[in-house]
């Protein structure tokens, strides 16, 4: 039996320190071969300094990285064959036309010359540039611009694809067809992709690891995230009616439901009111017969799914926390 | 880069029509008086007008450019290694510089063709001339390409290689031979170095058809010197950025 493939990509303890500044803060994750995985963070959490360290591009201060079971500080170059990077910003030569740029970074990234014009072509239909492939790239519109950095990224057909915030800047139609770009490349390519935008994540990635002042402060599946760190479920009401007949209610239904936040009546009489409750399970039905039971109108009754956003918000803060305590 | 840059044509054009001033004034002088020289000795005895300004335009952008950018990120993630790019740079510059100077014998092909008189058109110099610039070339470009990985910003780059250039060939070549404080057994060694470093002489040296190792040496050991430093100077950016 052949010994088992290494994942795709291996930290361990990683540290990297600017003069006076700890930018990444002991840092471990692995990532399995077809996966893709979501940096998630606020700015300046470390996600560039992170990305740039698994390149090769910048030196880790201490700690180790390995992609596809070869270390980044002493085989660079096989890590530079295996890994398509895309930075912040995607820098490119303003100057260049759209395929000459790539017909020159596909040599400079070792495809045989003979094997580049067929795999330009097959990249620029990926990512719909056909149009603009005789188009000097300055003139690009930021739309066509994100997606020539990813041809770049996925030109040589790495096992890795690392990108710094792809969809930065583009518009909700564009994000979508990057979207689409990258459910194509599940599961033949290793994917990690870093943003701030909370939906782009959620939708693209398996997996999320939240980053905030150089550490992991989350990671997991989306959905196992939340139940993780939210751990509570909220309902959302409307209602008419004695307030303290609602309270006395909610107690005798059940005592673990807590109202979370009570707003005042409008004109029609009608408050919300938020509930929170450590239950996993459903209580939407068995509420809403309590509550007209008791003669309560209610408008309006609903479970909020908590959004990655609060996600985020909850684990950072659980992170600044847990700093300012030490 | 350097050839689908629209600015390279810009400086190859400004750059042959001043050698071509140069040379029709040399050659105005020729028809108002005889000269000793030939107008080959003549037009090579202004190279450093062009070295000066061309030799900037020609390397500011080759790093300076890839930093402000930001491409140097993704150029270095490429599988190349440092020296690999600082080589291409500076075997792209001086490929450019060379052709730029080797078009300048078209003016001597002219000059023979409708003058008609082989006496005016001395072969000896002229390849000595051209061996000198070649050989110089390799230094100044270095140079270049060393201000240019100095610096972020192209213009910053173009104003250290203009200053280093000024100061190895006129401060190094017109001033310091002359200056008499260096005359002081202290400062001998500071004396020989200087005396090495007098980039008019050789010039003359060379046209005359006297081809010394020595200088060969020092074009040679400076090129090497830049370029080592331009690759320790970019390693050094990167890892501290």
């Amino acid at each position: 039996m052949p010994a088992p493939l290494p994942p795709a990509i291996e930290v361990s303890r990683l540290v990297k320190s600017y003069a006076g500044m700890t930018a990444v803060d002991d840092i471990s994750f692995t990532v399995a071969r077809g996966e893709v995985l979501g940096f998630l963070g606020p700015n300046g959490a470390g996600k560039s300094t992170t990305m740039r360290i698994l390149t090769g591009y910048l030196p880790a201060t201490s700690g180790s990285v390995s992609i596809c079971g070869y270390p980044v500080a002493t085989q660079p170059d096989e890590i530079k064959r295996r890994v398509g990077y895309m930075p912040e910003n995607n820098p490119l030569p303003g100057d260049m036309r759209v395929s000459e740029y790539l017909y020159f970074r596909g040599r400079l990234k070792e495809v045989h010359r003979r094997k580049l014009g067929p795999r330009l072509d097959e990249v620029l239909e990926l990512c719909d540039l056909k149009r603009v492939r005789h188009s000097i790239i300055g003139r690009l519109s930021k739309g066509y611009r994100q997606r020539v950095g990813i041809a770049e990224a996925i030109l040589a057909e790495p096992p890795v694809i690392i990108m710094d915030e792809p969809t930065i800047g583009l518009d909700p139609h564009q994000i979508l067809i990057v979207r689409d770009l990258f459910a194509g490349l599940r599961g033949r390519m290793t994917v990690i992709i870093s943003s701030h935008i909370l939906a782009e994540i959620e939708v693209t990635c398996d997996r999320v690891l939240i980053l905030n002042r150089g550490r992991v402060v989350a990671q997991g599946a989306p959905a196992a995230l939340r139940r993780e760190i939210l751990g509570l479920t909220t309902y959302r009401l409307e209602i008419a009616g004695d307030a303290a007949r609602l309270t006395a209610l909610l107690v005798a239904f059940d005592p673990m439901l807590r109202v979370a936040r009570q707003e005042e009546p409008d004109a029609d009489g009608f408050r919300k009111v938020t509930l929170t409750t450590e239950r996993a399970e459903e209580l939407g039905e068995p509420l809403l017969r309590a509550l007209l039971s008791q003669n309560l109108r209610v408008r309006a009754l609903s479970r909020a799914q908590p959004t990655l956003e609060d996600l985020f918000l909850a684990a950072t803060r659980r992170s600044w926390d847990t700093v300012d305590k030490k | 880069m350097l050839l689908i840059n629209p600015s390279t044509y810009v400086a190859a054009f400004i750059f042959l029509l001043v050698m071509g001033f140069v040379f029709t004034g040399i050659l105005e002088s020729y028809s108002q008086a005889p000269q000793d020289a030939s107008p080959a000795i003549a037009f090579f005895q202004y190279f450093a007008v062009p070295v000066m300004f061309m030799v900037p335009l020609l390397t500011m952008k080759c790093l300076a450019e890839e930093r402000r950018t930001g491409t140097i990120e993704t150029l270095f993630t490429a599988p190349v290694t440092t020296t690999e790019v600082v080589l291409g740079k500076f075997g792209a510059a001086y490929g450019l510089y060379m052709t730029l100077w080797i078009a300048t014998g078209g003016f001597f092909y002219v000059l023979r063709r409708f003058s008609g008189d082989p006496h005016l058109l001395d072969l000896g110099p002229l390849l000595g001339g051209y061996l000198f610039i070649a050989v110089s070339g390799l230094l100044f470009i270095a140079i270049g390409v060393l201000a240019s990985s100095f610096a972020r910003n192209q213009a910053v780059a173009g104003i250290l290689c203009f200053a280093m250039l000024f100061l190895l060939i006129f401060v190094g070549g017109y001033y310091l031979p002359d200056a008499s404080w260096l005359n002081s057994d202290a400062l001998h060694p500071l004396k020989t170095a200087v005396d090495y470093a007098q980039i008019f002489q050789h010039r003359e040296d060379f046209t005359r058809g006297v081809v010394d190792t020595r200088q060969l040496l020092f074009y040679l050991s400076g090129t090497v010197l830049a370029l080592i430093f331009s690759i320790l100077s970019v390693e050094a950016r990167h890892m501290h950025s």
